[in-house]
């Protein structure tokens, strides 16, 4: 049957596997999948490609913090899925990955500005003229993540990941239109990065720790990385299953 | 101590488009050519992994490394310039090829009225249609006289199109024939037929069909492969100078590429150039290169820059007017357009190559009448697929959040059910837009950043209002359900990306008071000096450049030669 079905059904299965970890009582932090608990969780179809895929899943060293706390991260998982929820099309960021492309990238080169000019004299310019801060964009990340949860105690007492989402959309398109100011930073300055690495982490190849299985792809019919579109192209629209850079190797 | 090396007949700044034609030009006739390219060696086998829409077009592995230099800019006089820290607007090469590696390809020639726009302007109607402080000006060559060169980049890089049933005069039709039609561009030829217009296919340097070039290079077609504005092409099929003309120079024996050399300074005595002073990045040593010619091809902004920095030509005064170096930048007008969304139909947007599309030039040039219109000049219009990759393409209607629910949903069904139609507004010069150095900030050398002192004028917003419109009635004639087209064009903003097409600085004409070279390229102040590419356009056209800083390359290097042996001005 379709790609479609088939990812209702592992999503299904996510769902499944995250509820018996709630009710079995485990101690699993902000992570909800993964990691050893992953490896615990019996599977109730024989499926292959499943167990599959599940295997992976328990063996992805990938999904640890480089650069993110774990007070951060949930932050962050909270944020990025209402700016791309889990719907009837498919999973959100969170499931997606997205949290933890976001701390990858934040980790390396495009974190510390690294190909950017960063010289000083740093004043303040006109919004056609673009970032001039001081700030690279680890900091930002930094202030900003530690910006949102003020706010949210401020307006609503408790931590962002544990208000309702209409709450925390709320503080999110108070940030989004500089609602709240900041002295370091601009609010929405960082509401456009987060929403900028959330699209990267849907979107670029699995390869950096998003995107996963490719299912961001899969939603929106884009084929990822194909060799080449010579039998397509004259054509009118044809489903692709996709391919990564893996593929490659 | 500065180290100095063997005298070269001709020293070469930047081994892009323009360098690399030259190069190849020059060794194939027998002169002694020495490259120097201040980013690293590229090959085909570099790409293999291209395919990655991250690190080529978002975290531009292939561009200038902003940390080291950048360029300043500022609205206007009375503003503060301060750095592009990161990219938006524009995008520079970097490496051999330079910008030519990661180009779509869209190659076109500019129109005769560009070449002669001044007087072409005043004679059809009058010396008031062209509003104060706008200083177009003739180019000092016209379209005929270009029209060889033209012809020349065309079957280097074996061009595939058909003609243009509005463009100049050719002598020969194009080396390849035209590339694939997806459903598309068959909805945008027929809209546009029936509207009344004259659509072609967009000339590309994408191969149709395998080519050997008559320098003897064979290239594969184009695979339609999509990864291909801001990437390299596996394939070799996209026309690029790693894969065209830097070989060509390279079998001769007479070219020496240096790569990783940053040059700094053009060294001139009693108004002749003597060589010129770079670094090597590798080992921080500075070096001399002397030469009997020195040729400048590293963009628009260093081949200003490298002038000013090394005092050569006279600055350009905004206030006065006078002076030519750094005089008349320009840009283009892009964002004069409309997307279309359909409910019921879907396209493979993801497929594309970098030149696919088709175009019209009604509204191009003087091919339609100004009389009433409160602009001069237009621009082309077309549809274009390209590839319509995941992380920057999410168009949705006018209204929708950018961000939850309805975003999610409305931009997955959109990916492949929306189109657009673009426009390429030429850009006028101003007497105070140009390029001079910066006061404050500095380059990884302690030389001045270039500064840019630009803003879109009443001319531009006019253009972009009316090539939106036609986009729109396009779109509507191309049974789009819901159309969202461009309002207002508002001022230039250097954080969003739209095209590489700048222009000016160092300008050609026929008169040393306002132009810095001949039609040669060859400096009015220098004549053993060469300044190539798109720094000698007066004004930028209505469509994408290359074609025309190809031609001038081949142009300039028939005067080099020429140069070499009989020497003095050559016009
Ligand atoms: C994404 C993208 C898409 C484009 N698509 C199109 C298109 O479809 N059609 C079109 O007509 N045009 C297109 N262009 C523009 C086109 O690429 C340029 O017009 C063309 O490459 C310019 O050639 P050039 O030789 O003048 O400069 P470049 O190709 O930029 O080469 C200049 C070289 O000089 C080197 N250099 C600079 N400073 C120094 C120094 N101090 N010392 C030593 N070396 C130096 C640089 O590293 C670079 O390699 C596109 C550009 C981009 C970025
Ligand atoms: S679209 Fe064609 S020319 Fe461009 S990179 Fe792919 S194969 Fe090469």
């Amino acid at each position: 049957m379709t790609k479609d079905n088939e990812n209702k059904t592992s999503e299904e299965e996510r769902i499944s596997r995250r509820r018996f970890i709630k009710s079995s009582g485990v101690a699993v932090g902000g992570l909800a999948v993964g990691g050893v608990i992953g490896g615990l969780i019996p599977w109730r179809t024989e499926d292959n490609k499943q167990q599959r895929q599940a295997a992976n899943e328990t063996k992805n060293y990938n999904q640890a913090l480089m650069f993110f706390s774990q007070a951060e991260f949930k932050t962050v998982e909270a944020a990025t899925e209402r700016i791309f929820p889990k719907d009837h099309n498919g999973p959100g960021a969170k499931d997606l990955g997205v949290p933890f492309y976001i701390d990858h990238q934040l980790a390396g080169s495009y974190g510390f500005n690294s190909r950017d000019y960063m010289e000083p004299p740093f004043f303040h310019g006109e919004k056609e003229q673009g970032y001039q801060g001081r700030l690279k964009r680890r900091e930002i990340f930094r202030v900003g993540l530690r910006e949102l949860q003020n706010y949210s105690h401020q307006k609503y007492k408790k931590e962002f990941s544990e208000l309702s989402t209409e709450e925390q959309d709320d503080i999110l398109k108070d940030f989004e239109s500089d609602k709240v100011k900041l002295s370091t930073i601009s609010a929405s300055g960082f509401f456009n990065m987060l929403r900028g690495v959330t699209l990267e982490g849907l979107y670029s190849d699995p390869l950096y720790g998003g995107n996963i299985d490719m299912d961001g792809w899969r939603m929106r019919d884009y084929p990822g990385d194909q060799m080449n579109y010579l039998d397509v192209i004259e054509e009118g629209f044809k489903k692709i299953e996709p391919r990564s850079l893996r593929d490659h190797m | 101590m500065v180290k100095k090396m063997p005298k070269t007949d001709v020293v070469i700044v930047g081994v892009g488009w323009g360098g690399g034609i030259i190069a190849s030009e020059l060794t194939k006739q027998g002169l002694s050519v020495v490259g120097l390219e201040k980013g690293l060696e590229r090959s085909t086998e570099d790409y293999y992994m291209v395919h990655d829409e991250l690190r080529y077009a978002l975290r531009y592995e292939l561009f200038q490394d902003l940390s080291k230099s950048t360029l300043t800019f500022r609205s206007n006089e009375k503003k503060r310039a301060l750095p592009m820290r990161h990219y938006g607007s524009f995008l520079m090469g970097e490496g051999v090829g330079g910008a030519g590696v990661h180009w779509n390809g869209q190659t076109y020639r500019f129109l005769p009225y560009d070449f002669e726009i001044r007087s072409q302007t005043v004679e059809r109607y009058g010396e008031k249609k062209i509003p104060k402080g706008m200083t177009i000006q003739d180019w000092g060559i016209t379209y005929n006289e270009l029209e060889p060169y033209y012809d020349k980049f065309e079957k280097m890089a074996g061009i595939s199109g058909e003609e243009n049933p509005l463009g100049g005069k050719r002598s020969d039709k194009y080396p390849t024939g035209p590339m694939k039609h997806s459903p598309q561009m068959k909805m945008f030829t027929e809209a546009t037929k029936k509207l009344g217009y004259h659509p072609y296919t967009v000339p590309s340097a994408n191969l149709s069909e395998p080519y050997t070039n008559p320098d003897g290079i064979s290239r594969a077609a184009c695979q339609y492969c999509s990864f291909c504005e801001r990437f390299g092409c596996e394939y070799g099929a996209k026309a690029d100078p790693v894969v065209t003309v830097i070989p060509v120079a390279n079998k001769t024996g007479k070219f020496d590429l240096r790569t990783h050399s940053w040059v700094r300074r053009i060294l001139h005595k009693d108004g002749k150039a003597t060589g010129v002073l770079y670094t090597d990045l590798t080992t921080g040593e500075e070096i001399e290169q002397p030469a009997d010619v020195v040729v400048i091809t590293s963009y628009v902004f260093n081949n200003t820059k490298l002038l000013l920095t090394s005092k050569i030509g006279r600055p350009y005064d905004p206030a006065t007017g006078t002076g030519v170096i750094g005089k008349n930048y320009a840009y283009q007008v892009v964002k004069g357009a409309a997307t279309g969304f359909y409910d019921d139909m879907e396209f493979n947007n993801f497929a594309g190559a970098g030149a696919l599309g088709v175009v019209i030039d009604d509204f191009n040039g003087d091919n339609f009448d100004h009389s009433d219109l409160n602009f001069i000049h237009g621009g082309y219009l077309a549809l274009t697929q390209t590839g319509a990759r995941p992380i920057q393409n999410n168009p949705v209607p006018k209204g929708t959040p950018s961000w939850g629910a309805e975003f999610k949903d409305k931009s997955l069904k959109y990916a492949n059910r929306s189109l657009s139609v673009g426009a390429m507004g030429a850009s006028m010069p101003f007497r105070h837009h140009y390029l001079d150095l910066d006061p404050t900030y500095k380059d990884t050398f302690g030389d001045p950043l270039l500064r840019m002192t630009f803003d879109f004028e009443d001319q531009d917003r006019e253009l972009a209002k009316f090539t939106a419109k036609k986009a729109r009635g396009i779109l509507e004639e191309m049974g789009a359900d819901h159309v969202d087209a461009m309002e207002e064009l508002g001022p230039y903003d250097i954080t969003v990306y739209q095209s590489t097409h700048n222009t000016g600085g160092v300008i050609m004409g026929d008169n040393p008071d306002t132009s810095a070279v001949n039609n040669y390229s060859q400096m009015w102040d220098m004549d053993n000096l060469f300044v190539v590419g798109a720094s000698s356009f007066p004004h930028n056209s209505g469509y994408n450049p290359t074609g025309t800083v190809g031609a001038l390359a081949y142009r300039a290097a028939e005067g080099i030669m020429t140069y070499s042996k009989k020497g003095g001005q050559l016009v």
